[in-house]
């Protein structure tokens, strides 16, 4: 008999998508890939400063270990360790696989990798490729998808929108049901598995960092279909971008690793030009607070202390809520080979040259830590068995998510530079497991009635058929920008149960208005306006998991923050004294006297909030509200502690 | 409204790739740090043109819109360009919003530039490896070559060289200085010029090197100021000796 060529449907053409792409046609499979557009455009590209990997060239004794530790750590302990701990060790050869691919990677005097500092480490562990690191990644893998398509092993239905899986009679995905952006055909393929690569879900928050495409509605589909979705609560706050009337623009962590440094002026509404105020009245707030990490503790510390400077203390910049990036203390040579890109988008987008005068920068929604809840089997060693076909599978079998759209790599907190190497880990780790995944099907999307598909089909024709017909009051894209307004005002870096519960009565009154929508728009060519009520429909209950979380987790723990729940960690704390702490435990009572002063009583505080809340958030839809409950993580091979970065 | 600033907005609208097209022109409020991309959007919100016309929102593409992923570029005011860094304070009115005119339009100002995506694979722009499995590191590279290949590899694929290219029409084969750029950029790599006899056949082919008149204006609208007319002269220098290698080696 013939070997069975396997086949999988991939969904998003970003880092993760492209590298699943390259991994599983390399094993011969085939793949249809599918993107809202040209995956040469996906978000990935918006990528900036860099991609973390241990290799320790610059004789500072990094090792995958450190950078599973400063990961953890980073992401408050809420990440499943061994996966974190696999994609550390990964992370070496995933550069140098990069590199051969022919990534334009920043080299050192004899021709090797240059490396630069990043926030959340005191190593340099960052490779980069100027400042536009997640575009030259992009490319990379984009030219080998290419090559694959160009061989007929790949083909791509770009223009493209994924709608949902298609379930078979046991609840097995079995294909996607798409929709041709252009013709609006709507129809399903079918494949031995589906893999949702679909990014972030910035747009939920309407003005961000994200690109117009990262909307989430395609976990938000799988959710409604039964998935799981996990620490949707867990939203990162970068703490320095550009403010824009369309979108909010990265400014790249990568500038603060190049020497950047954050400050205001020491007196409210100084409006003196920056450069002529002297040194002793600049109040660098993160290297006064935290004089080990500096300007590069992690970006939840970051965007906190900026938002308490300019709210609390009132001493935004011209009295707005802007702070100074500084970089005007670099050569301008220096800063052109190491960060040329970002520089020059912020003098297109501002008119100011920030190599001659300070950025004025302020935090915005970047990145979600939570996405779709996926699956992973370690080897017993602390590391993850490559071919299991549990890797990255979503709690409905055979659909599978990678990249940010999933939620095992960041815990609480992403460490910049981890992103884009969690991207192309998951897209290649995920490739050898699902082929095994394959291979045990006992029946294959061959076998399904076609009634399955026909059904699949025929529900999202009759859906937007409807959409078509909506002639209510209410215009889509305001709606969208309402439902921003709610989440930047209330679930976004100090979080208050009061106002998130005023957020979710708000939510719900915004679903009431979603049903008196305006389908804007009736024509049958190239037409999105049906897509948008689809979008938008999705983006309310993502928004709902996104607060029902953060309401129901009383802690602060990472980005998400409840003043109310902080513990008060003692000034002079030293986090090793918890691990101390915890081992003498095991042996015995503690005694007051064995730490300084209110240190235990902290210690037992912390205890106690890690035996309630370490836990991943898992939300599932029911009753047309999400359903929240709790999930142990694995912790397992570094004891949890208090983060410390001063 | 704050002030009475108003923007004036005339774009060139067609429903469908072989309709007819037409102008509609829209006065949105002047917001601070607006741009066409900000404008389209308020389209959206209240598609309502100045003669109080309700109409459907316009269609165009964008995605990053910090001008990194090449997908919102248009005519603006008889200038091809990115529509994300074109400020609006910047720009004389009536801004003039037309569809790129080189490539088939999909609608409004949205048009389809599947050709550029085909002649990377022509050129096979990509740098051919053994397999994705650790075999450690990459080359040794230059810095010097590494920054040089780097302002090659920042192309995004916008498609401004070509709307600005006298020889690139509709109906020709012509490949363009993108194209050319690109196979610079694989034939330097050290890997990817294992294949650079097959890149430099494939660009003296139709459609090729030998029909660009040299107008020079690609490298003027490139917004990521790459040094298009190098490339272009660099693989005229490349083919001439592939054309000397293949009489003599042949």
């Amino acid at each position: 008999m013939r070997k069975r060529r396997p086949s999988y449907i991939v969904i998003g053409g970003g880092l993760a998508g492209l590298a699943a792409t390259m991994k599983l046609c390399e094993d011969k499979a085939k793949v249809t890939l599918v993107s809202y557009q040209p995956v040469k455009r996906s978000h990935s590209v918006c990528a900036q400063g860099g991609i973390n990997a241990a290799i320790d060239t610059k004789g500072e004794g990094d090792s995958p270990e450190t950078h599973f530790y400063d990961t953890v750590k980073g992401g408050d302990f809420l990440a499943n360790q061994p996966l974190v701990r696999d994609m550390c060790h990964q992370a070496p050869a995933i550069i140098h696989l990069m590199d051969r691919l022919g990534v334009a990677f920043n080299r050192t005097p004899e021709g090797h990798l240059e490396f630069r500092r990043f926030g959340g480490t005191l190593y340099s562990r960052t490779a980069f490729a100027g400042a536009t690191t997640g575009q030259q990644l992009l490319y990379a893998l984009d030219e080998q998808v290419r090559r694959y398509e160009s061989d007929g092993q790949v083909k791509k239905l770009e223009w493209h929108e994924y709608l949902s899986a298609v379930l078979d009679s046991e609840g097995i995905c079995r294909g996607a049901v798409l929709h041709d952006l252009r013709s609006g055909e709507i129809f399903t393929v079918k494949g031995d598995a589906v893999v949702l690569a679909t990014g972030g879900p910035a747009q939920v928050y309407g003005k961000t960092t994200g690109s117009t495409v990262c909307n989430g509605v395609a976990t938000t589909s799988a959710y409604l279909q039964g998935a799981k979705y996990a620490n949707g609560e867990f939203i990162q706050v970068h703490p320095t971008a550009i403010p824009g009337q369309d979108k909010l623009r990265l400014m790249s962590e990568s500038a603060r690793g190049e020497g950047g440094r954050i400050w205001v002026p020491r007196k409210p509404n100084d409006d003196r030009d920056p450069l002529t105020i002297p040194e002793e009245e600049r109040y660098y707030f993160l290297e006064e607070n935290y004089p080990l990490f500096g300007n590069l503790v992690p970006r939840d510390v970051a965007s906190r202390e900026i938002h308490n400077v300019v709210y609390n203390k009132e001493l935004g910049v011209g009295g707005q809520p802007m702070v100074y990036l500084d970089l005007t203390h670099q050569s301008e040579g220096f800063l052109e080979t190491r960060l040329g890109g970002i520089l020059d988008i912020y003098t297109k987008f501002t008119g100011d040259d920030p190599k001659k005068v300070p950025m004025k920068i302020f935090p915005a929604v970047h990145y979600s830590m939570g996405g779709i809840w996926t699956d992973y089997e370690d080897d017993g060693h602390g590391l993850i068995d490559h071919h299991s076909p549990r890797n990255q599978m979503t709690s409905i079998q055979g659909l599978y998510a990678a990249g940010e759209c999933d939620y095992q790599f960041h815990g609480a907190n992403r460490l910049g530079a981890n992103s884009l190497l969690s991207c192309i880990y998951t897209g290649l780790m995920m490739g050898p497991g699902m082929i095994r995944y394959s291979q045990n099907l006992r029946t294959h999307f061959e076998d399904v009635p076609s009634t399955v598909f026909d059904q699949a089909r025929d529900e999202w024709k009759e859906k937007f058929a409807d959409f078509k017909k909506k002639d209510g009051k209410e215009n889509p894209y305001t709606l969208h920008q309402d439902l921003g307004s709610i989440m930047l005002a209330n679930v976004l870096i100090v979080r208050e149960n009061a106002k998130l519960e005023n957020a979710l009565t708000q939510i719900n009154d915004l679903e009431t208005r979603f049903r008196d929508v305006k389908c804007l728009d009736t024509t049958h060519w190239s037409n999105p306006a049906p897509s948008m009520i689809q979008q938008l429909n999705c983006q309310i209950q993502l928004a709902k998991i996104i607060t029902q979380g953060a309401l129901t987790r009383n802690e602060f723990r990472g980005a998400h923050y409840k003043p109310e729940y902080d513990l008060n960690q003692p000034a002079n704390f030293d986090p090793h004294e918890y691990v101390e702490y915890i081992e003498k435990k095991q042996y015995g009572e503690i005694q007051e006297s064995d730490f300084p002063t209110g240190h235990s009583a902290y210690m037992k505080r912390y205890e106690e909030c890690n035996e309630q809340w370490l836990k991943t958030t898992i939300a599932e839809h029911k009753n047309d509200q999400p359903a929240i409950s709790f999930e142990e993580v694995n912790t397992s091979l570094i004891q949890p502690r208090p983060r410390k970065y001063d | 409204m704050p002030d009475d600033k108003t923007i004036r907005l005339k774009i060139k609208r067609q429903d469908q790739p072989d309709s007819k097209s037409y102008w509609q022109e829209f006065e949105l409020p002047l917001k601070p740090r607006a741009n066409i991309i900000s404008c389209l959007m308020d389209i959206q919100m209240h598609p309502v043109t100045r003669q109080d016309q309700a109409v459907t929102p316009v269609v165009w593409e964008c995605n990053c819109l910090e001008e990194v992923c090449g997908a919102c570029t248009m005519v603006i005011n008889g200038k091809v360009r990115q529509a994300c860094t074109a400020l609006v304070d910047a720009l004389p009115q009536p801004i003039v919003l037309e569809p790129m005119s080189k490539f088939p339009i999909v609608r409004d100002l949205h048009v389809d530039r599947t050709r550029m995506f085909e002649n990377l694979k022509k050129v096979k722009a990509w740098v051919h490896i053994d397999g994705t499995y650790d075999i450690g590191e990459g080359p040794v590279i230059p810095e010097k070559q590494r920054a040089k290949a780097y302002l090659l590899s920042e192309c995004m694929t916008c498609g401004c060289c070509l709307e600005a290219c006298p020889q690139f029409t509709k109906d020709n084969d012509f490949m363009g200085a993108s194209t050319f750029s690109q196979v610079r950029l694989f034939n330097m790599h050290p890997t990817g010029a294992m294949e650079s006899d097959e890149r430099l056949e494939t660009v003296m082919g139709e459609g090729g090197i030998a029909d660009c008149g040299n107008a020079q204006v690609c490298v003027e609208v490139c917004p990521k100021k790459i040094p298009l007319t190098e490339s272009i002269a660099e693989i005229g220098r490349e083919t001439t000796l592939q054309l000397l290698k293949n009489l003599f080696l042949k």
